[in-house]
């Protein structure tokens, strides 16, 4: 017998193919894939960071902007104010951005279900306000125009990147960032660690029941979600030239949460997934109507009506159907 | 010295956004007490009536000139809309995960506000105020414009209604039970479908009436409903989810610290508020008034 196509199919790194396919682009593509693909590498790991919470842990947070938010704005006055070097801002953006979410975690957990959404979203529009009103600090409503590029002058030293412009090599760098982080977090999520976090989700009591620290536990997730979101948010301000205080305003924390949704909570690439349809999807819309914020509530419409498992699921279910048709016949 | 008409404009000032913030939030604690749904839309409803009471100011003033005409017409509006989406939407959500439910009212809010702006533009648009309501009264040496009273008024008039309704009425029980134990009230033979409904409904219309009544002192742009919501869940949080003398106190207590904590930290009122919203969480999650799950 052959062997199948499905147990061909995992022993391909996939981690690995999409890497080296997203890393051609800016040799294969023009200056606005490049642009759309660093879009999508940044939103992908934001995405995948509030996963963590959400699929994996069970915990809906309405307030995981708060520190995408606080990565920004740590590696952006660093970046710009003080001309700290790249290597040092972004790994201070993930701290700050998971000390943070030690600091509001450690209440946040203590609430379950419409509280615990409710004070995520409480301690996001705190982080909102200082940064709109905090003028000294964070240029206030005016933000921090202006956030420079990580010194890449290195590149010029490797065959093949020294060509490229700087805005295709900090793709590159995004891309690495990106996808170190994520295969970090899937290693989270593998390791007990992340069965532990399951089983939570799964049903909490009897987590604690068995002698389980579901609050350190979640409290933990909700560090390491925090700090990959600050990463992502680092990333963010200096792909978009500056950060402002609209980053950390509450739509955008339903925004990523639409994304997560719409891949798919249960996977690990289903944020992913969503991360670039959404992305695309803008893109392709906003050229023929302005109504975007209308086509995106449509979508999540039929997203909770018709495929409650996003777009991952739709797609396991789909090939769980081929493959029993294929048994049966 | 401590001028003491200047504190008490002040006091009135935040009296005036606490009956105005109850009559938003009123609605919304409601929901949320009897249908366990927290309401992202709501401030979406709100925003709707604040259109369509432009739109019918505009309609009659050929005619006549009638602000509360209008302001009814827009407030009957938004409950035919919220009555609507509850029986189209709300109703096939009902007890699955809360994450689903905020995510179909946020949808709601997307959709909402691209239909206003499609509908009547970006630009800002203002109703004037009704004449029986101009000019103002001097207090203590401040002037309280005479419509900031009626929103008072209003405010106090509906928390009266609305207490005498739940407390007195058989309608009122019946929202009681419900909130208290919905399957047991259906299990007795009570409507619980239509009494959702008729409760989205009076959400609805206390949502689009506040929208309707705003207009004269505010101009009407796109972006007040995001902002709103935030406002009123710091209300029902600080009173309790669902409870529904909290949302009146709560109104009370947000419209004072925000309106001095202006007078003290002018740039960090906002994060006063949100701190506010959090301690409380933090310290009593169900709220001053509340009662735990």
């Amino acid at each position: 017998m052959k062997p199948s196509a499905t147990s061909l199919a995992r022993r391909i790194p996939w981690t690995l193919v999409v890497f080296v396919l997203a890393l051609t682009i800016p040799w294969v593509g023009s200056r606005y894939d490049t642009f759309l693909a660093t879009q999508i590498a940044i939103s992908a790991l934001f995405a995948v960071s509030l996963n963590l919470l959400l699929g994996t842990t069970g915990l809906v947070s309405f307030g995981h902007v708060a520190y995408f938010g606080i990565g920004s704005y740590v590696c952006g006055i660093l970046m710009k104010t003080y001309a700290v070097p790249f290597t040092i801002a972004l790994p201070a953006a993930a701290l700050g951005a998971g000390f943070g979410a030690l600091v509001f975690g450690f209440f946040c957990v203590r609430l379950t279900k419409i509280y615990f959404a409710m004070l995520t979203l409480a301690f996001s529009q705190i982080i909102w306000a200082i940064c709109f009103k905090w003028n000294d600090v964070t240029g206030g409503d005016q933000g921090l125009p202006d956030v420079p590029y990580p010194d890449l002058g290195w590149m010029s030293s490797i065959p093949f990147l020294e060509d490229l412009r700087i805005s295709d090599q900090f793709y590159v760098v995004t891309l690495v960032v990106v996808m170190l982080s994520l295969a970090a977090m899937q290693r989270i999520i593998n390791s007990p660690f992340g069965l532990m976090l399951k089983t939570i989700r799964e049903n909490p009591q009897r987590a604690a029941s068995i002698g389980l620290d579901v609050r350190g536990y979640e409290l933990a997730a909700f560090v390491v979600a925090g700090g990959f979101a600050g990463i992502a948010g680092a990333l963010f301000g200096i792909f978009n030239r500056g950060v402002f205080a609209d980053y950390v305003y509450w739509p955008k924390s339903a925004e990523v949460m639409i994304m997560t949704i719409l891949g798919g909570i249960d996977h690990f690439w289903g944020p992913v997934i969503g991360a670039a349809t959404l992305v695309l999807l803008n893109k392709e819309t906003t050229s023929y109507t302005e109504y975007w914020p209308f086509v995106l509530g449509s979508i999540l419409l039929v997203l909770l009506f018709v495929f409650p498992g996003g777009i991952a699921g739709g797609l396991t279910s789909a090939m769980g159907w081929l493959r029993r048709r294929r048994g049966g016949a | 010295m401590v001028d003491v008409s200047l504190l008490f404009g002040q006091f009135l000032g935040g009296l005036t956004t606490a009956m105005f913030l109850f009559l938003i939030a009123s609605g919304l604690s409601l929901v949320f007490g009897v249908m366990r749904v927290l309401n992202f839309a709501h401030g979406s409803f709100y925003m709707v009536g604040a259109y369509l009471a432009w739109q019918a100011v505009h309609w009659l003033s050929p005619m006549l000139q009638s602000f509360w005409l209008a302001a009814l017409a827009a407030a009957l509006g938004v409950s035919l809309l919220g009555g609507i989406i509850e029986r189209l939407l709300l109703r096939r959500i009902y007890g699955r995960e809360e994450l689903y439910q905020l995510l179909l009212t946020y949808a709601l809010v997307l959709i909402l506000g691209d239909a206003a702006k499609a509908l009547w533009g970006t630009q800002q648009l203002s109703v004037s105020r009704p004449a029986a309501l101009a000019g103002g009264i001097e207090m203590l040496g401040t002037t309280l414009p005479i419509y900031n009273l009626f929103i008072m008024l209003t405010g106090v008039a509906i928390a009266i209604a609305g207490w005498l309704v739940l407390s007195r009425s058989p309608a009122g029980r019946m929202v009681r039970a419900a909130a208290l134990d919905r399957e047991m009230l259906g299990a007795l033979g009570a409507n619980v479908g239509a009494l959702y409904t008729g409760m989205f409904v009076v959400s609805s219309f206390l949502a689009g009436l506040s929208g309707a009544l705003i207009t004269p002192i505010q101009s009407i742009v796109p972006g007040m409903d995001v902002e709103i919501i935030v406002e009123a869940f710091i209300v029902v949080v600080i009173g309790g989810l669902g409870s529904f003398w909290g949302t009146f106190w709560g109104s009370i207590i947000y419209g004072q610290v925000l309106s001095f904590g202006i007078l003290i930290l002018p740039s960090f009122s906002l994060f006063s508020v949100f701190a506010l919203m959090a301690v409380i969480l933090i310290v009593r999650p169900w709220g001053l008034f509340g009662r735990p799950l």
